[in-house]
């Protein structure tokens, strides 16, 4: 049985449709490691026996969903205890595409609340634990998903990427994740924290099996009028070396890159070389504006959310606080009472539901919206995320493909940056000016490094870049750098760990 | 910087109770992020046009077809407090 758990999913369609292996058993392996998580990244689980023998081209396959997509029926809450108990009267359009390829839903990941964070400590439900070191962060927001595939409680899984909630977590637990082109993958379903940005993609063992999973989902969609699919859709990849590729380094997201830990540093040199020796021409480049990323990034993203989650106001589904309970300490000085019932039970709903990370986002969204703030903050990064995709567009002149570590550091420790929001804002440093500018980008595990300080060894990421729905070459070069780097080390912590 | 009387304004405009010890907090925690944000001001950025949207997107047409919504029942369902079809909320007047 643990054999099966150490297939990717490509291998194991390759042996049910060999007749080796049934699509039951499969999902029955997976469903019982499911049952056995300990490290608080199912919100929902199947139970073992429940597969519909689905056919198709993925053959029922188990996969785990970040439970920021709505299922019909089942239990959707983005991490938030303001949605919970919710359930969605539809599912997401990438949840219907992958059902209707033949997959089958394994669980529900955990995630930061509104897929607001860097650790997956901001859930209303509990900190997931990375399995390499139950001490540590999984990186976030889609924790949950990064940490299942790892410890091998589930084969795949998808999430969502808005500044890095993809790619960083896969670096932190050593699988692969993808952010596709925003365009690339219908929204429609998938709880909205920022339109503009946020995009789905999948986290797997490895690259063949992310470009399955995204070729099953990517599509335009008449649900949301900003999908357009890939055109010419995604090939699986093949290609064994980088010959006749150009590659560069964007010095500011490297080797300048803000906290950047040494042993980051010098597995990224390492991947720098090993590029090289697959035939590709590496050199230098500069992103000048990509060090003003995660303060655009700040601005914009909190201004959307602040938009976007008006909707939980007690009223149509969620929580509803009530309208006469005191507030615990008491309301602060000088402020009125609401100016209604109606308006008290929006004000204490939204305060008993959100988190503290929420809260400050929708607060930092509100003031840079509000009247007189909006031209110092919110069209200056507007601004700042042109000039942040004319410096994309300016190097994709002279290269393929970008090469930056995903984070700076490898997983830090539970409640290390917990009380600093600033901190926790800088895990998204090499991943946030990617979606600014719309690209797709790759994490793919390069190897193992101690924290600055000493430590365990734990993963370490590779990302790539590619200009917008680039997606097949992408991870076609992606593939050649993974199967040079063999990377085959296992986390500690997970099913038959 | 913000200050407590502007925290305690955008708590409003943001429909957020907060209590005495959170808009303390939350006044240092914003300030220290705008502080942050406030690096762009070294940036000229005269005449660099806005970037709203990243793909170039084009207007999306379909053909007005009939066809049912949602029944009411399974919209209600989620609802907090339904009532006679309708989704019921305190009074806005009282």
């Amino acid at each position: 049985m643990s054999d099966v758990l150490e297939l990717t999913v490509a291998q194991a369609i390759e042996r049910m449709s060999a007749g080796e292996l049934g699509s039951d058993e499969y999902f029955d392996a997976y469903a019982e490691a499911a049952a056995g998580d300990e490290l608080g990244a199912y919100l929902w689980k199947a139970e073992p026996g429940s597969s519909d023998g689905a056919t198709g081209e993925l053959n029922g396959a188990p996969i785990a969903v970040k439970d920021i997509f709505c299922t019909e029926g089942i239990e959707t809450t983005a991490g938030s205890r303001i949605l919970e108990g919710y359930r969605p009267p539809y599912s997401a359009t990438a949840v219907r595409r992958l059902r209707e390829a033949g997959a089958q839903l394994l669980g529900k990941t955990n995630m930061d609340e509104f897929a607001m964070g860097s650790s997956n400590e901001n859930s209303g439900y509990g900190p997931v634990r990375n399995p390499w070191d139950t001490e540590r962060v999984p990186g976030g927001s889609s924790g949950g998903s990064a940490a299942v595939v790892a410890a091998r409680l589930a084969p795949w899984a998808i999430g969502t990427d808005t500044g890095g909630s993809i790619r960083q977590p896969a670096s932190l637990c050593g699988v692969v994740g993808l952010k596709p082109t925003y365009g690339a993958i219908s929204r429609y379903g998938m709880v909205a924290f920022a339109s503009s940005l946020d995009q789905c993609g999948p986290l797997t063992r490895d690259v063949t099996d992310a470009a399955i999973l995204l070729r099953a989902m990517e599509g335009r969609d008449p649900c949301d009028s900003t999908s357009v699919g890939i055109e010419g859709g995604v090939e699986l990849p093949s290609r064994p070396d980088l010959k006749g590729l150009r590659f560069g380094v964007p010095r500011e997201l490297s080797s300048e890159a803000e906290g950047i830990e040494g042993g980051v540093r010098d597995v990224f040199e390492r991947m720098v070389g090993l590029i090289r020796d697959l035939g590709a021409e590496v050199d230098e480049c500069e992103l000048p504006h990509s060090a003003h990323g995660i303060s655009a990034y700040y601005v914009l993203a909190p201004a959307e959310a602040s938009a976007n989650l008006a909707r939980y106001d007690g009223v149509r589904y969620g929580l509803r606080a009530g309208t006469s309970s005191e507030v615990e300490g008491g309301l602060a000085d000088g402020i009125a009472p609401a100016e209604s019932e109606l308006v008290s039970m929006y004000e204490r709903t939204r305060a008993a539901g959100f988190g503290p990370e929420v809260r400050r986002r929708i607060m930092l969204g509100t003031y840079a919206l509000s009247s007189g703030y909006y031209d110092a903050y919110y069209a200056r990064a507007q601004r700042v995320r042109t000039k942040i995709a004319e410096d994309f567009a300016t190097a994709f002149e002279r290269f393929d493909y970008l090469v930056t570590p995903t984070s700076p550091t490898v997983a830090f420790e539970l409640g290390a940056r917990a009380e600093n929001p600033l901190a926790m804002y800088m895990a998204d440093y090499c991943t946030v000016p990617m979606p600014l500018a719309g690209l797709p980008a790759i994490s793919i595990p390069a190897g193992l490094a101690q924290p600055d300080g000493g430590g365990p060894e734990l993963p370490v990421g590779l990302q790539l870049v590619s200009p917008a729905f680039g997606e097949s070459g992408l991870l076609d070069a992606a593939h050649a750098i993974e199967g040079a780097i063999g990377f085959d080390a296992r986390p500690p912590t997970g099913a038959g760990g | 910087m913000i200050d407590r009387d502007q925290v305690v304004h955008v708590a409003r405009l943001a429909r957020l109770e907060l209590t005495e010890a959170e808009l303390d907090k939350m006044a240092g925690e914003l300030s220290g992020i705008l502080d942050h944000v406030e690096r762009m001001n070294e940036l000229d950025l005269d005449g660099v046009e806005p970037t709203t949207h990243v793909v170039q997107l084009e207007n999306v047409l379909r053909a007005d077809d009939p066809r049912p919504s949602w029944p009411r029942e399974k919209i209600l369902e989620p609802a907090p407090d339904p009532d006679e079809g309708a989704f019921r909320v305190p009074s806005p007047q009282a």
